[in-house]
Formats: C-alpha cells, structure tokens, sequence
C-alpha cells in the first residue's frame, strides 16, 4: 500500500511538472491564444519548412493537426469543440459544409494573389466564384503500376484492370466513391451516378473484379508499391508521384475512359477563432515561390499558374500530372450525393468488399 | 463506518456507472431508432435483418471471433499452466504482459513487415525450399496476428484462477491415488473454469468489431461488424444504421456473459 501511494504521488508529481514545462515552453516561445493558428490537413501535406518559414516571417505559431479523411474531418468541425482556423476539405465537402452553414464567407478583399491561380480552377460549380473555399492542390485518380511486372502498353484504361493475367495483384484505394466511381466510368457513365441501373451495371462488373483485387487499403497503397509487394494500385496522382520518386519502375497513368479531378481547397470553418492568421496562411501559400516549393515538396499538381512556371520543365510537361486541354475534359468532379445515395454507394461497396 | 458516510462513497462510482456506461448504451439503442434522415422508425433493424449483406458480416465476425477466442484458449491455457509451476513466475508473467504496452498499431505495422513478400518469414520459406508465399492479406494472418494480440487478455485471468487453488486439494487428489491427468481433469480444469470464462468474454467480444487489423493486415479482405460500424460514422453519417449494428454487438455481449457465466449448482459460492 505504501508503494502504490509512493508511486501515485511520484506520477501526479511528474504530470504536474510536465504540465508547468509546457506552460512555460509556450511562453517562452511567445505562444498565446491570439497567435496561433489551428491548422487541420491531410497528414503529410505540406512541406514542414514552410511551416517555420510562415512562423518567422508573421508571428504567428502554427498547430498542426492532421486528418485522414473528408468525412473524419467533418465530423469533427460538425461536432464543435475544435477551435481550427482553417481547414483543407476537397470539393465535395465544401460543397457539403457549405450547404450546412459550417463555413465562413471569404472576404476577398484580405485575399492577396487570387489573380496566380489558373482561372479554369477557380469559379467550379462546388463552390461558385470561390466564395467560400481556395484551392490549394488538384489532381486525379488513376493506376499506379510497376513496370517490370506489368507491360506498360497492356494498361490504358480502366477495362485493363479486369484483365484475368492481373489474378490477385492490384491494391484499391478505400473509398466507395473512387471504386465504385471507376466501375461507372469504365462503362462509360459518370461517376456522379444516382442512375439504379447504371449502378447495378457497375456493381456487376466490380464483383467480378474482385478475383483480381489483393486488397483494399488506404495509405498503406505508397508503401506496398514502393516494396514491390503489389504490381498495380488505384490511387491519387499525388501518391503516385512519391511512389515514382521512391521507386523508379513506377509508372501512373490516366485511364482513357476519363477520371476523377479533385480539388483540395482551403476553408475556414465557423470554429474558426483566428480569421486573420487564416487569411495570413492563405496568403503565404499563394505566393509562388511559396506554392512552388510546396508542390515540389508534396508532389500534387499545383493550381497556381506563376508557380508552374518556376517549377522544373519536366514536372510541368509530364502530361500524367499535368494533363493537357484535352485529357482534362474527360475528367468529372464529385458532387455532393446527398445522403441517400452516398448511403447506397457505401452499402455497394460493403457489399464488394465482402466478396 | 455509519450507514450514511458509506452512502456517499458510492456516489463516484453511481456518477461513473451512469456516465460512461448507461448514458452512452442508452444513446446508441436511441440513436439506433432514427434513419438518415432523422425519423423515428424501425427501419435500421429491417435492413440489418433482411439484408443478406449485413447478415453474412455478422456471421463472418463470428466465425472469425469464435476462431480466435479457440486459437488464444489453445495456446493461453497450457501456457498459464506451466507458468504456475515455474520458477520465477511473475518474471515470466510480466514478459508475456509486457507486449500489450506497446501500441497495437504499430504491433500491426511490425507483422506487415514480417509477413510481407520480402519479409522475414518468406525469406525464410524462400531459403528452407518451400518458396514465398502470399501472406499477407489472408483469411490465415488476420486470424495469426489477432490471436497474438489477444493472447495476454487470456493468460492473466486463468493464470490467476490457477495460482488462487490451494495446493492441498493437488496433495489431496494425489494422495487419494489420482494420477497427474486425473488431477488436472477433475481438479484443476475445473476450479480454473472462472477464468477461462473471464479470458473468453475478453477475447470474444473485441474480437467481433476488430476493425483496424481487418484493413492493414486482412487488406479488408475480411470484413467484420467493426469495418461496418466505422464506414457508418465515418464515411456515410448514417449514425442510425451504425448505432444498430452496435446494439446488436451489445446483445451478443450480453449473450456470451450469459452463456459463460458460472452456473450455480447450489454447492459453495465465492
């Protein structure tokens, strides 16, 4: 009894101490309420650099936190009790926080260097003349493959991955809407679909992809690729182009039926407790030699027009990441679904996941 | 101690009862009653039990859970034996505890690196002849790497209804003319049944909604209710239909307390 008691007042103490630390720690560093800004990304999606840099050159203290998913993200704005500044949704969860009142308007008068942007990303139907949301990366979905286990000119579209020679060797990303959305595509529907019998289509054909799939992960995708564990994966262009800087016999295409475009956009959420130091990041990160750096960091595809010019010559001509006019009308952006058939969509691919 | 100063000695633990155990399960049961859009309805239970979806999932977490729980028996009861008859058996015991303090995620990324297709396991199939293997993403690992992680939770409780039977009733059954088979049938197997009953209910139940293990090491190539109730918070907000599956895993709870608890036959009671 005497030595647990020893052992509790040991702990208490040391949490004590530790919580004085840290109080201290902040203090010393300048640290209060008034000067931080609470941001929420994607895990590993900025260049941590930039992070000092925007803290030495403004004063403010950045709070990284970090989120794995659109709907993880909303759920916690929608709950309250977060005080984030800013926040990263891509296109159809703007559109969605938007139509809930979780966003605040932009004042585009504390706005400096909209005019970088390339216009055709700004003013999309999710979020008309860019009132509530800035982009801040765009890219696609499409396959990821290494080509010493897989002839290059065998993979060009989506009907490529059915192909019986591929038997339990491709990596899905898991989302019901990029799965299921690549099924609808390679039948030539949209991937915005609220058709039943398009989506029936789409089911059959995923089930008999099943054979092929040797499993449906998430971030793990980069990894595994990289280890040669699996020769072909459907992911985002920007992970594929962190797999092809690790690994030089990867190779990322866009399907020729079409593909996903995606944005992912700064907001500022109605938590927000620190508008100016958002407006003050938003900034920053449209500079660019700021943007360019981050791209070159980050390995998505930039929407900022001055930035692709300082970027390097190849990056910019590699049609897989910066498709031309052409290729980019055959890529759909998400729309909200509502929540009946985002439910049906989930349940759809429950149902494959199962098989 | 007076009757009313005890009162209040029951007042923290009545608040915590409260709090984090009846508030919570009654908000699930309601929450389970309401559709996506909000309405009072019996909906979620119809679909959850008409949908041949959402019934061959329960089945498959049971299966898989009833799996685990005989694979960790298997291994943990043995092992608690000898472990009351070793030496320094506290040693040992903290050694085979000392794994559940490290984090099971990153326990998780541990095996994909054992199991992966360079991994050490295949490097070793590789060099004794048999070649690699797919290993990973296999009905087989998922059910090898859950076994593992839940084998501590079985050990403690039988090791301690081991460690609690008195040595006279061995002396006792030896000296009566039992053999060391006859004493473990008909002594200690049974006087360890409490804690085989503990280290069941704590092994079976979490094994229903494992849902971080089905995706980095099943590759979602196993699917249990816990993927499902995850996707329903998460992805499709569809809370109700979540809150549903959830209910249903507290109304397996409830029946494995009841088919594993001790049955009194009226002889002595703790």
């Amino acid at each position: 009894m005497k030595k647990l008691t020893g052992l509790l007042i040991v702990v208490l103490l040391a949490v004590v101490g530790l919580y004085i630390g840290s109080i201290q720690l902040d203090r010393s560093q300048g640290i209060t309420g008034n000067n931080t800004l609470n941001l929420y990304n994607w895990g590993d999606y900025i260049d941590p650099d930039l992070l000092t840099q925007f803290e030495e050159e403004t004063g403010y203290h950045v709070v990284y936190e970090t989120f794995d998913s659109n709907e993880a993200m909303y759920t916690k704005v929608q709950q309250g009790g977060t005080a984030y500044d800013l926040a990263v949704p891509s296109e159809y969860m703007v559109e969605r926080m938007r139509d809930e009142e979780l966003l605040i308007e932009i004042d585009h008068s504390k706005i400096e260097g909209l005019d970088h942007l390339v216009p055709k990303f700004l003013d999309q139907p999710f979020d008309p003349d860019n009132q509530y949301s800035i982009p801040y990366f765009w890219g696609t979905l499409g396959i990821v493959y290494n080509e010493n286990l897989v002839d290059g000119d065998e993979m060009n579209t989506w009907a490529d991955l059915w192909d019986p020679q591929y038997e339990e060797s491709i990596l899905l990303i898991d989302g019901a809407r990029e799965v299921i959305g690549l099924a609808l595509q390679k039948n030539g529907y949209s991937l915005n679909s609220t058709s039943d019998a398009e989506l029936a289509v789409a089911t059959k054909d995923l089930n008999a992809l099943a054979d092929n799939v040797k499993a449906v992960v998430a971030d793990e995708i980069k990894m595994y690729m990289i280890q040669e564990e699996a020769a072909i994966a459907v992911t985002f262009s920007g992970e594929a182009a962190d797999m092809m800087w690790e690994n030089e016999a990867i190779k990322y295409i866009l399907p020729e039926e079409g593909s996903n475009l995606w944005f992912d956009n700064f907001v500022i959420p109605q938590t927000a407790q620190n508008i100016d130091a958002a407006y003050a990041f938003i900034n920053f990160m449209l500079d660019p030699e700021i943007a360019a750096q981050n791209a070159d960091y980050i390995g998505y595809s930039t929407p900022n027009q001055s930035a692709m010019e300082l970027l390097p010559e190849e990056t910019i001509a590699d049609e897989q990441f910066y498709p031309g006019e052409e290729k980019i009308g055959n890529l759909e952006v998400y729309e909200d679904l509502g929540p009946k058939y985002l439910g049906i969509y989930n349940d759809l691919f429950l149902e494959f996941k199962m098989q | 101690m007076n009757r009313q100063a005890r009162k209040y000695f029951f007042i923290p633990y009545t608040l915590w009862l409260g709090f984090f155990v009846f508030i919570p399960m009654a908000l699930i049961v309601y929450q389970s009653f309401f559709n996506i859009q909000g309405e009072f309805t019996l909906e979620n239970f119809i679909t959850y039990f008409t949908s041949s979806t959402y019934l061959s999932m329960t089945l498959n977490s049971i299966v898989f859970a009833l799996l685990i729980t005989v694979f960790t028996f298997l291994i943990s009861y043995p092992t608690a034996y000898f472990l009351t008859q070793a030496k320094n058996k506290q040693l040992w015991l903290l050694l085979l505890i000392l794994p559940t303090w490290i984090n099971i995620l990153l326990k998780a990324y541990a095996f994909i690196g054992l199991l992966s297709q360079d991994g050490s396991i295949n490097e070793f199939l590789a060099f004794v002849g048999i070649g690699r293997q797919q290993l990973l993403f296999t009905n087989l690992s998922f059910l090898f790497v859950a076994t593992y992680i839940e084998i501590p939770f079985m050990i403690l409780p039988i090791f301690n209804a081991i460690d609690e039977i008195s040595p006279s009733y061995i002396s006792a059954s030896k000296d009566l003319g039992a053999n060391q088979w006859e004493t473990f049938r008909r002594i200690i197997f049974p006087l360890s049944m409490s804690g085989v009953r503990s280290g069941v209910q704590a092994v079976f139940i979490p094994s229903l909604s494992l849902f971080m293990l089905t995706r980095l090491i099943g590759g979602n190539r196993v699917i249990t209710l816990g993927t499902a109730i995850e996707q329903h918070f998460l992805v499709t907000q569809n809370w109700g239909m979540g809150s549903t599956i959830g209910v249903v895993l507290i109304v397996a709870m409830f029946i494995t307390m009841r088919i594993t608890r001790e049955k009194k036959k009226g002889r002595h009671k703790e």
